[in-house]
């Protein structure tokens, strides 16, 4: 079977419906698989979850999905840098979902090992710990998460081969491997298809069993803060 | 006069030791990395995947691949390394970093720390922090001591959404330090140029006074 599609289009057909929940990679405009959100902007797909650390900014990343209104839920940690998330929330347009970073992740690496949930001391005492079962072990205070599957999963990676392993580049891998392992359909954007049986099998951070399609896209990979220093 | 934001982070670098495993947070937090002292090995770990973080690039090495927990453009150190998320926060949440210093809102007697929401006003989400406090093994707390209104933020209750509960071990202001001793915190130093009663005078949370209160050598 083969898993390489000609375009992001190309990739997203015949699993992108209104009222699903996508999980993104990503955190900030870091490692976003930004050629599958633009193409899953133009696909129409409305009433969508969108499970991801952060929310684009306005004009680039989830921002754009946000602007179409195409996004009934977010579930992320931190959207301090779109100034649209912030209005559509505060007019109830949105609907939100705050989820601490770290538990984020583990939801989202649980739903992928088949875990439907996990105890955290992250939260305690505060409003995401509300309504949820806590459970005493050792002595602290832990509450139960539950965790994260989606209907499809959007990554971004450095290289792919065409059996879908993944080798991601510096802090681009953030959010990306445990979107990959908790989507029904994992769809990943790379940067390079490298041929089968080149990427030295000790260095794949994801391998192919959890990656059904491939996209090689050109990549603008935009900056939020571009910092510098004179040397 | 008040402390500026270097010499605030001036004063918490001193909670620094050789070989810690260190979380920065955004603001005055970050400037800590400009205060290790030399022959010091301390490892900066930035929340979004990379421990051993460096300074800024030079124009010519910025990669938009490599950035730090606030989405600014940074280096790596000799022996620095890359992971996931799930590791990140594997590290954070298993009590594998040493020092978390962060930024407040809001810091109360009982420690609990308030820095993330203000209700139909702000919302820009916790971010890591609540996992910072909740897993990190010391948690220092760097703020301005009064808010532009000139009111305490070191108050008897956080009035706002905490970030975490009894989670405070040190709050440096720039008009004192407080720590963290058997469930109260005791005032044990304070900025050149400011007595005990003035400090006492703008701090509404309950506090003990050291036996000898030191100024922060600044």
């Amino acid at each position: 079977m083969d898993k390489v599609f000609a375009s992001p289009k190309a990739a997203l057909e015949g699993v992108i419906r209104d009222g699903m929940t996508v999980a993104v990679g990503g955190f900030g405009l870091c490692g976003i698989p930004e050629q599958l959100i633009l193409a899953l902007r133009d696909s129409g797909a409305t009433g969508l979850t969108a499970v991801s650390n952060n929310a684009g900014v306005d004009d680039w990343g989830l921002g754009l999905l946000l602007q179409t209104r195409q996004i009934r839920k977010m579930v992320s940690s931190y959207v301090g840098e779109n100034a649209e998330f912030e209005r559509q929330f505060m007019s109830g347009e949105l609907e939100l979902e705050f989820t601490p970073q770290g538990t984020l992740a583990e939801r989202m690496r649980a739903g992928g090992a088949g875990i439907p949930a996990f105890f955290t001391k992250t939260g305690v005492g505060t409003v995401v710990a509300e309504g949820k079962p806590h459970m005493e072990f050792d002595g602290e205070t832990y509450v139960m998460e539950r965790s994260i599957k989606a209907d499809v999963s959007l990554v971004k990676a450095w290289r792919a081969d065409p059996s879908g392993n993944l080798v991601f580049r510096r802090t681009a891998r953030n959010f990306n491997p445990m979107a990959a392992t908790c989507g029904a359909v994992t769809i990943a954007e790379v940067e390079e298809l490298v041929p089968l049986g080149s990427l030295d099998p000790d260095h794949i951070h994801t391998p192919g069993i959890f990656v059904q399609r491939i996209v090689v896209t050109t990549s603008e990979k935009r900056i939020e803060q571009r910092t510098v220093s004179k040397g | 006069m008040p402390l500026d934001r270097n010499q605030l982070a001036k004063r918490a670098a001193r909670e620094l030791k050789d070989g810690f495993y260190v979380n920065l947070g955004i603001g005055i937090p970050t400037l800590v990395a400009n205060y290790v002292p030399a022959g010091m090995t301390v490892w900066l770990q930035s929340e979004n995947g990379l421990l051993g973080m460096g300074p800024f690039p030079t124009e010519d090495k910025v990669d938009p691949d490599l950035i730090n927990a606030g989405k600014q453009t940074v280096t790596g150190v000799p022996g620095h390394s890359f992971f996931s998320s799930a590791d990140s926060f594997g590290m954070i949440r298993g009590g594998h970093i040493d020092l978390a210093i962060l930024g407040a809102m809001e810091v109360d007697e009982q420690g609990d720390l308030a820095n993330w929401m203000i209700p139909g006003k702000l919302v820009k989400g916790m971010g890591g922090a609540m996992d910072l406090v909740a897993g990190v093994k010391r948690r220092i707390v760097v703020m301005e001591h009064c808010n532009k209104k000139g009111e305490s933020k070191f108050i008897p209750r956080c009035t706002l959404p905490l970030t975490g509960k009894s989670c405070v071990d040190m709050l440096i202001t720039d008009l004192a330090v407080f720590e963290k001793r058997g469930g109260c915190f005791m005032l044990t130093e304070v900025a050149p140029g400011h007595s005990v009663e003035d400090v006492l005078s703008k701090t509404t949370a309950k506090v003990d006074v050291a036996p000898k209160v030191a100024t922060i050598d600044a």
